[in-house]
């Protein structure tokens, strides 16, 4: 089971507290109706599924029920750090190279 | 290839088993290939023997990072049945229970197919609305289904507990009789011998790390931990890995790869005669010819390719398991592990041309393929082999995520996601 550390609570608490709620930083278009078949496959179907560091978002469920973005190595599972919702997406990461 | 008969193994017998011979070769890699498919597990090596047999096609490689059938068609909990819901499902798995049923003589390799029936359990109104669906869905399609009472649940599956005060109880199931189980490893390896016996080269431990692409975008062969390979068509059958190597070639797909986990007992006599499922509360349960209760449980909620899960996804289904079969509560678990599977948006697979010319994908089968895989092979070598699908796995295209017309077996394959 994963330790999650909550952003807002500030505290890292088990996995079960928790809702993993897909890829992050991928915008709604503002006219949604308007965008083209092609946006909008890329909107709500394609996702980059890295091997690797992967950008999400996790929801404190049974905590603050916050949603709050997460940086995580896919391959071992490690956090690397997490980050409130509307925070840019971070550029450097602690401990990570490149 | 020397065939297996009863008499080779009176011969051998005679002669201290000195005549067996290897079951598939393993060749240098050549720098050219007709087609390379990426990926030695049960699809791809079975598009590998199709290629040969119904094709023609032998100057094939099959290219696997690790080791033949090391990764999903060794960690699968073998279940085969076709009650999917809709008219496409139905037509490709189908297609592959009629492969099933007779692939033992065909690869003359036992495969250990044993239609033993897989059984769902209703365990409230909702459940037996959605299963009758299906038994209906199912008989329009010509494929077997049929509504089982509790009493005819518990006489089909007697350890079962149907008894009107269990925490789940058993209102209904519904019943496949010619689902069941086959032998994992050996579906791989009876695919192997009679695609090498052909002429396809197998290549073990070779990692594909890049897709050539020519100056009009069309594949030109792939780059390995060996070597760069040539070839003008590539079919990528990668399950958990299907999404890198696609963007490799620069394709990005509807497909996220999450951990599924399996586990099994201590070996104990025959007691479990039948596949059970239940849905709802996610656990699977079936007994392996060696003894072993064979038990699936659900995916981890995140992305990863660790091939292995959380612990309290086992506890959960273990909490299901002893709840139905009160009779396993004190049997010890002697393994367990992870898979990675490739998940599609509508949970139905990708078996299509892509967008580069000479690139084919056969992916996305999520938390079950190995059913599939005789049929998958089947068309999947066609489509290859004539640029342009069969008609069964037409529907099942890349494209669909952007015209819309999803084969939404998301609520309808009968499983939990």
């Amino acid at each position: 089971m994963l330790l999650i550390r909550c952003p807002y609570c500030e505290e890292e608490r088990p996995e079960l507290e928790f809702r993993n709620a897909g890829e992050a930083h991928i915008a709604r278009s503002a006219n949604i109706s308007g965008e083209s078949d092609d946006d909008f496959e890329k909107f709500f179907f394609i996702r980059s599924n890295p091997k690797g560091i992967i950008y999400e978002r996790w929801r404190h469920m049974h905590g603050c029920a916050r949603f709050f973005n997460a940086v995580r190595d896919t391959v071992t599972d490690k956090f690397v750090m997490t980050y409130k919702a509307g925070e840019p997406k971070p550029s450097k990461l602690p401990g990570v190279a490149k | 290839m020397k065939k297996y008969s009863v008499f080779a193994i009176a011969r051998e017998a005679m002669r201290g088993h000195k005549g067996w011979e290897e079951q598939w070769s393993s060749p240098e890699p050549k720098k050219e290939y007709d087609v390379i498919i990426v990926g030695a597990g049960g699809h791809g090596l079975a598009t590998a023997y199709y290629l040969a047999t119904v094709h023609g096609i032998t100057n094939v490689a099959v290219l696997e990072k690790g080791w033949l059938g090391g990764g999903n068609t060794g960690r699968n909990t073998t279940i085969i049945r076709s009650n999917y819901l809709y008219d496409e499902s139905a037509g490709i798995y189908d297609h592959a229970l009629k492969l099933w049923d007779g692939l033992s003589q065909e690869l003359n390799y036992n495969v250990m197919y044993s239609a033993r029936g897989v059984m769902m359990l209703a365990h409230n109104v909702h459940d037996i609305q959605v299963l009758k669906r299906h038994v209906h869905a199912n008989r329009l399609n010509g494929i077997d289904n049929e509504w089982l009472t509790p009493e005819q649940a518990k006489e089909f599956c007697p350890p079962l507990n149907t008894s009107k005060d269990a925490r789940y109880p058993v209102v209904g199931a519904a019943l496949q009789r010619r689902g069941g189980t086959a032998r994992h490893d050996a579906v791989a390896w009876g695919y192997a011998r009679g695609a090498s016996a052909r002429g396809v080269h197998i290549i073990q431990n070779c990692e594909v790390t890049g897709v050539k692409r020519a100056a009009n975008g069309a594949v030109m062969g792939v780059d390995t931990t060996r070597g760069f390979i040539g070839a003008k068509k590539v079919g990528v059958v990668a399950a958990g890995h299907s999404s890198v190597i696609m963007n490799m070639a620069g394709v990005r797909m509807p497909l996220e790869s999450y951990p599924l986990q399996a586990l099994v007992s201590e070996p104990i006599k025959p007691v479990v005669p039948c596949v059970v499922m239940s849905n709802t509360v996610h656990a699977y349960i079936s007994q392996s010819d060696k003894g072993e209760l064979v038990i699936g449980a659900g995916t981890d909620q995140y992305v990863s390719y660790s091939q292995t899960g959380g612990l309290h996804i086992l506890q959960h289904t273990l909490d299901a398991i002893c709840e139905m079969f009160p009779i396993f509560t004190r049997m010890k678990m002697l393994r367990s592990w992870g898979g990675i599977v490739d998940v599609t948006p509508d949970r139905s697979p990708i078996l299509a041309k892509t967008p580069v010319p000479g690139l084919y994908v056969n992916c996305g089968w999520g938390t079950g393929g190995f059913k599939a895989t005789p049929g998958s092979g089947h068309v999947f070598a066609h489509t290859i082999a004539k640029d342009d699908p069969h008609p069964i796995n037409a529907p099942f295209t890349i494209e669909r995520f952007r015209t819309g017309r999803l084969i939404d077996e998301a609520a309808a394959a009968a499983v939990a996601h």
